[in-house]
């Protein structure tokens, strides 16, 4: 902070505590006398004693003020001054920091050179990977992994960004962001039934034929670059498979419909500034061996 | 008695005001526990929400802080205060008209405020939720009360200002400046308006507010009412003016800087952090100043504890006070804010103080009051006041000692961690954990708020013309 700045909180500072210290002392009286003698004043009838102030309380008082200004020689708080210790919170928890991986650090490093496979199955690491999925994960996947409206189930065959341990761990290193455009100005009402037939049928359901057949010429024109002509979708897009009966939005006719007209947007989001390699490593493990 | 019965017809003061206040305290402070009472249940059993928006947590804590806060606290200050003035300076309000608009205007504030939070129309500020149009009306009510406090003081017929005085009026103008430098903001809406504060700097006005409107709306206006109203009701005078003197210049100057406390480990700078811990350490003797002025007045008297439930009231939320002023001193220590922060201890905290001194004061204070206002010898029933003092008491301990258990253990188990280095809980475990406390607070929270209903039926009884108040029982049965 500016030196001014600085300045004026040491100012404001020492002159609060010289201003209450001094206000304790001028009343401090040694006289005992005047215990019991009230101060000639009434306020509708209340009369005031002039009684010394209760020794303890002046030595608490006096006790908190000598503490309070030692600890601001010690530590930083009069401006800029940084303290005699040169303390600092961030410097604090880098300390911890530092601590904590020295204990951890053989440990987590001989599990990141395990390839993922190998490590998914060891009950150590299902351990530590179920505890960092409750805190990091569960909040939206459910503490079972299996997932919500709108968040995927981790725990079935069905991947939307492919469930090779190096796919998951690129999803939690940098998170996946979803686009799936909003078709309803395009198809228009007639057209977003139609193609919501096509896309029913692509999972075996019963549907009106004159709908799906207008609706597949949708489809093999907006919708076949993402999820391919057959439906099956394409992991490396994040375009989820159609055909599966697995549905990340809901799979009535009500649901894909509105998938269609306003497009969805899910976000993952990524972790690499949140846990640490290993961490992430751990936690990769866990989820591919959710499904195994 | 009888000479205070006689004030009624006294040409000098105005009751009248006084008396719509300690009335609406009442009402107020029944609808404000009502809904405490209620997101107390929802935290325990989230379904009580019934799906209704109007009736979410998220809409209605706000609403609860601010009708207990602003309405009930903020009537109760508005009585006290305008009684005491007149009395302690022997001269009426300086304005009746101006006094009627202090409360017509505050009744419009709380209407509002009991319309507009649960509609979601909010700033975001804690405890300064309410949206720019109410805040200017706030802030005019205010002047006219400062006019009305000031301009009697200035008229008073006794030489010195009495130590409630003091108090009332560093409330009365601390709050206004808080008020303003806090509320300020830039209008996008009528209901809408965003902080001319950015980031920290914003987190550190509004808590510099906030701890404020713990310390100069919910302790200096209440230790006003406590140097006015214990004298008066145990008879006796205060125990020691030098102690008045040091424990007000030194509070008023250090509470200021507290602050900083509610930001402990966050992205404000470390030197801000430790002045505000610092600055709350040295405040628990200023705190504990009122604390002892207000018991040892009752040296020589008590014995009238036994007979008395209005002295027992001011004299256990005195005994509260001094407690929650203990608590918030320890919880500012760094080491001690990094278990207690962000849990159910703070909460608990809130309401030893809320409860325990500013409800349990106002009650005592307003049973004082009532049998004057209302031209009685005493209160309808005194076994009915007793009867309240024990739930005001209960219900407090309960609510307090669940949120401590609470608190506690949440701290203790978010920061447990196994040897693997992974943390032993998940955030929800320790939600589950803490489901028997909040049901042990419902229950301790429906007790004080059944007592403010018990409260209700003597003030009624006692207004009533054609009703006797019941003879005074034997102190063996009070006792």
């Amino acid at each position: 902070m500016a030196s001014f700045w600085s300045l004026w909180v040491i100012v404001l500072t020492s002159l609060t505590i010289i201003l209450i210290t001094w206000i304790l002392f001028a009343n401090r009286t040694r006289d005992q006398n005047t215990e019991g003698n009230t101060t000639g004043h009434v306020y509708d009838g209340i009369e005031e004693y002039d009684n010394p102030l209760p020794s303890w309380w002046f030595g608490m008082f006096l006790l908190t003020i000598v503490f309070g200004v030692g600890y601001l020689v010690i530590y930083p708080g009069l401006g800029n001054y940084q303290g005699l210790l040169g303390w600092s919170s961030i410097e604090q928890h880098d300390r911890a920091v530092a601590k904590a991986d020295e204990k951890y650090r053989d440990m987590r490093d001989r599990y990141l050179a395990m390839p993922i496979e190998e490590i998914a199955s060891d009950p150590a690491v299902r351990k530590m990977g179920m505890r960092m999925f409750s805190n990091n994960c569960a909040q939206c996947h459910g503490a079972d992994g299996k997932g919500a409206y709108g968040f995927p189930n981790l725990t079935d065959d069905d991947w939307i960004y492919g469930g090779t341990p190096e796919a998951i761990k690129a999803t939690l290193v940098n998170g996946r962001q979803a686009a799936m455009p909003a078709w309803g100005s395009i198809l228009g009402d007639q057209g977003i039934a139609e193609t919501t037939a096509y896309v029913m049928s692509l999972s075996g359901r019963d549907v009106d034929d004159s709908l799906a057949s207008a609706g597949e010429k949708h489809f093999q024109t907006y919708c076949a670059a993402c999820h391919q002509a057959d439906g099956t979708g394409n992991q490396a897009l994040g375009a989820p498979n159609l055909t599966n009966g697995i549905w990340l939005y809901g799979g009535s006719a009500e649901q894909i419909a509105h998938t269609l007209r306003a497009g969805r947007n899910g976000v993952m989001p990524a972790f690499k500034d949140t846990l640490t390699e290993d961490k992430i490593h751990i936690l990769t493990a866990y989820v591919y061996g959710l499904n195994q | 008695m009888s000479e205070l019965n006689s004030a009624l017809e006294h040409p000098t003061y105005n009751y009248k005001v006084v008396r719509q206040f300690a009335v609406m305290t009442v009402v107020w402070g029944i609808v404000g526990m009502l809904v405490g009472v209620l997101i107390a249940a929802q935290l325990a059993w989230p379904a009580l929400n019934m799906g209704v928006e109007w009736l979410h947590f998220g809409r209605l804590r706000p609403l609860h802080t601010n009708a207990v806060i602003f309405a009930f606290g903020g009537c109760a200050l508005f009585a006290t205060s305008y009684y005491i003035v007149q009395r302690t300076c022997q001269v009426r309000l300086i304005s009746d008209g101006l006094a009627a608009m202090t409360f017509w205007g505050w009744q419009l504030v709380i209407l509002c405020a009991a319309i507009s939070l649960p509609m979601g129309w909010t700033s975001g500020k804690e405890y300064a939720e309410l949206e720019w149009p109410i805040d200017l009306l706030i802030t005019v009510v205010w002047v006219l009360y400062a006019i009305v406090f000031f301009g009697t003081i200035i008229k008073r017929k006794v030489k010195h200002i009495y130590v409630a005085n003091w108090f009332l009026g560093s409330f009365i103008i601390t709050v206004a400046v808080l008020h303003i430098m806090n509320s300020m903001a830039i209008p996008v809406a009528a209901t809408k308006s965003y902080s001319v504060y950015a980031g920290t700097v914003d987190a550190m006005v509004q808590w510099w507010y906030g701890h404020n409107a713990v310390g100069f709306f919910l302790t200096a206006g209440f230790l006003g009412m406590m140097y006015y109203f214990v004298p008066k009701q145990a008879e006796r005078p205060v125990y020691s003016y030098r102690l008045s003197i040091v424990h007000f210049w030194a509070l008023v100057a250090v509470y200021i800087w507290a602050g900083p406390h509610h930001l402990h480990y966050t992205a404000l700078p470390d030197w801000a952090q430790s002045l505000g811990m610092v600055m709350s350490l040295i405040l628990l003797a200023p705190s504990w100043g009122g604390m002892i002025n207000g018991m040892m007045t009752l040296s020589g008297a008590w014995h009238k504890l036994r007979t008395d439930p209005i002295l027992r009231f001011l004299v256990v939320s005195l005994s509260f006070y001094g407690m929650s002023t203990f608590e918030g001193p320890m919880m500012s220590i760094k080491t001690v804010n990094a278990l207690s922060h962000y849990t159910d201890w703070t909460i608990g905290h809130v309401h030893s103080g809320a409860l325990g001194w500013v409800a349990m004061i106002s009650i005592g204070c307003l049973y004082h009051l009532f049998p004057i206002l209302f031209g009685k010898e005493r209160m309808y029933s005194i076994s009915l006041i007793n009867t309240h003092f024990w739930m005001s008491t209960i219900g407090t301990v309960l609510y307090i000692a669940s949120m401590w258990v609470n608190g506690i253990m949440q701290g203790l188990m978010w920061r447990a961690y196994n040897q693997d280095g992974t943390l032993t809980y998940s955030f929800v475990e320790s939600v589950a954990a803490s489901y028997p406390g909040y049901v042990v607070r419902v229950l301790g929270g429906a007790i004080f708020f059944a007592g403010m209903l018990v409260m209700a039926y003597n003030v009624y009884m006692t207004a009533r013309k054609d009703v006797e108040a019941q003879p005074a029982p034997a102190a063996a049965s009070v006792a």
